[in-house]
């Protein structure tokens, strides 16, 4: 690794640190990258939140549940993600399922438990009211549980996808990637603008999905924005 | 009167308790009426309200709701014909007042029309400003949020509500204002209402009958504020409605309930020594000035010295008075606040009605 390290600093010595035409020549494939960037980060979360969702209800619901639950995501969430690739390829082979399977594995611990504690933290007074008024069980967790539990919710979500798409460039490795093939091509190449390239694009699609699920969160709860500005006397 | 609810037997045991929470309950709530449960805590109060729509389930017995054995129905489509009001209020932070007070019609299925012209007629009748319907609870101050709690529990027009601690989170002044419009709405829609406080006074001020608790649901004494108050069942209720008894009981009696003595009048044209007889017959030492049936004022003895009649005495006006509408309690605090001692009751446009004496008054409590 060292050496490598070296020899680097020794590859790169009077290359510059950007070569725009490079970028501007590349530009579908920056393109293609992104689209499967987000496909892969998607997806994944997507099914993460399919998964890890009626495992918070039913953790709700009877409560000796979480401990496993837990146990068990917990042990997923700590399998370190290049291994975990690995251990997959004689199973799934180079296809996407390669690299969605992980990101499922490590993005249900953080939805799993924020979607408890949000469906948690609806007061007591608020669902007994629900229920006394004649509200389901099924009625009491769409239209009660799940809107008040929405902000905690989508705040999970917004963890698991911006790690997601750190953890995406892993899959450079083999080859689907996402803008992780732009570093791995810098790393391989001793050649800087590419690895740039899909460092700043990572993080900015991490910055831009955070941006727009905080947007998301804003919208579905308007009630919370207002609390307490307007209050009239009785 | 038929029996809207009866209690028949009715148990709640939870696994694993020696005592049963509610032992054997029995309790027969008329059509109407408003019945307030009060105890001590671990009484069972709250467990005995949510039996009844089954947000607890009984152990034992029967709960007989307008004639269906509660047991029997499904509990959903019985809460939704069962007004419910709790202490916090309750409402769902996410939906607007408006949203809030739509959803039992909306689990029912009433056409938009329907429900908002129930909207409008229950905003009318709880007094709350339009401007309110779209906004979110927390938007609204504590007094505002329990009345629309208690408009959403009567959205769809239930027969029967109930009501868990309605008053206990609002401030002293916020829970007499409510209290009072409780009893104006109650006197307007005629609901059969069970209510749980931990508030004798509550309990005094808003019910038709006390059902008195002990501990496991015992029944000390099921009767109306007044004779609960004047005929204690027991040394447990006694002890339970706590003292003043007496005051407690001079609260749910009106003045025009009475019979009020005439007191010393004389018209102002009168001379003063008929005006001094008059008070020298009544013995207050003063007399009320009265023209033609209105009140002008009060006169003391000593005051007729070099006078010829009575308005040259200049009568004073009487500190407070009382109505026929207000209660005996609030006349012995207007007894013991005047000058006069007595409590001057009048009627609309200060029509003279006569004095309620300290010994009147204390007539009715050892009564």
């Amino acid at each position: 690794m060292m050496r490598w390290a070296g020899a680097l600093v020794a590859q790169f010595e009077g290359e510059p640190v950007i070569r725009w035409q490079w970028i501007a020549d590349h530009l579908d494939e920056v393109w293609a990258r992104g689209v499967q960037h987000v496909v892969l980060t998607s997806s994944s979360v997507a099914i993460g939140l399919a998964i890890a969702f009626p495992l918070a209800v039913v953790a709700s619901r009877r409560r000796w549940t979480i401990a496993p639950i837990t146990w068990v995501s917990g042990i997923l969430y700590t399998i370190p993600s290049f291994a975990f690739i690995f251990l997959l390829l004689p199973v799934t082979g180079l296809s996407l399922r390669t690299v969605v399977i992980p990101l499922i594995a490590y993005s249900i611990l953080i939805l799993f438990r924020n979607t408890l504690a949000g469906l948690d933290a609806v007061e007591a007074d608020v669902k007994e009211a629900a229920v006394g008024m004649g509200l389901s069980a099924r009625q009491l967790l769409w239209r009660v549980e799940v809107p008040l539990a929405m902000p905690v919710i989508i705040a999970g979500v917004r963890i698991a996808t911006v790690s997601a798409i750190s953890l995406v460039t892993i899959a450079a490795l083999i080859g689907r990637g996402g803008f992780g093939q732009f570093i791995l091509e810098g790393i391989n190449e001793f050649f800087p603008t590419p690895l740039l390239l899909g460092v700043v694009l990572s993080v900015a699609l991490a910055v831009l999905a955070d941006l727009l699920l905080l947007g998301l969160q804003r919208l579905v709860t308007p009630w919370a924005a207002g609390a307490g500005l307007r209050t009239v006397a009785v | 009167m038929t029996a809207m609810i009866s209690l028949e037997s009715v148990e709640k045991r939870y696994a694993g308790t020696a005592t049963a929470a509610v032992g054997d309950l029995t309790l027969e709530i008329d059509e109407g009426e408003t019945v307030a449960l009060v105890g001590p805590s671990g009484c069972g109060k709250t467990t005995t309200l949510k039996m009844i729509n089954r947000l607890i389930e009984p152990t034992g017995g029967r709960i007989v709701l307008d004639g269906t054995n509660v047991l029997e129905q499904d509990p959903v489509q019985l809460r939704r014909g069962i007004g419910y009001v709790i202490q916090q209020t309750g409402l769902l932070p996410h939906r607007t007042i408006r949203q809030n007070i739509a959803t039992v019609p909306n689990l029912v299925a009433w056409d938009d029309a329907r429900t908002a012209a129930r909207i409008d007629e229950l905003l009318e009748i709880f007094d709350l400003v339009p401007e309110l319907l779209d906004r979110y609870p927390a938007e609204l101050s504590g007094g505002q949020r329990q009345r629309v709690g208690v408009a959403r529990a009567l959205a769809a027009d239930p027969p029967v509500m109930l009501m868990d601690e309605p008053f206990a989170a609002v401030d002293p002044i916020v829970r007499a204002r409510l209290q009072d419009q409780f009893l104006d709405i109650q006197a307007r829609l005629g609901k059969t209402i069970v209510f749980v406080t931990h508030d004798v006074d509550e309990a005094i001020k808003l019910s038709d009958r006390m059902a008195i608790l002990n501990v496991g649901g015992v029944l000390e004494q099921f009767a109306p504020p007044e004779t609960v108050l004047r005929e204690p069942a027991n040394d447990f209720v006694r002890e339970f409605v706590g003292a003043e008894r007496g005051l407690k009981r001079l609260a749910l009696i009106k003045v025009g309930d009475i019979e009020i003595e005439d007191g010393p009048v004389v018209a102002p044209t009168a001379s003063v020594d008929e005006a001094r007889r008059a008070v020298d017959a009544a013995g207050f030492g003063w007399v009320s000035v009265v023209d033609d049936g209105e009140l002008l004022g009060w006169v003391d003895r000593d005051e007729f010295e070099g006078c010829t009649t009575v308005e040259e005495a200049t009568p004073r006006p009487f500190s407070a008075y009382v109505t026929e509408r207000d209660s005996l309690r609030q006349a012995l605090d207007s007894i013991v606040t005047s000058r006069t001692a007595v409590a001057v009751v009048v009627s609309e446009g200060q029509r003279y009605r006569g004095v309620l004496t300290l010994e009147r008054i204390s007539k009715e409590i050892v009564a």
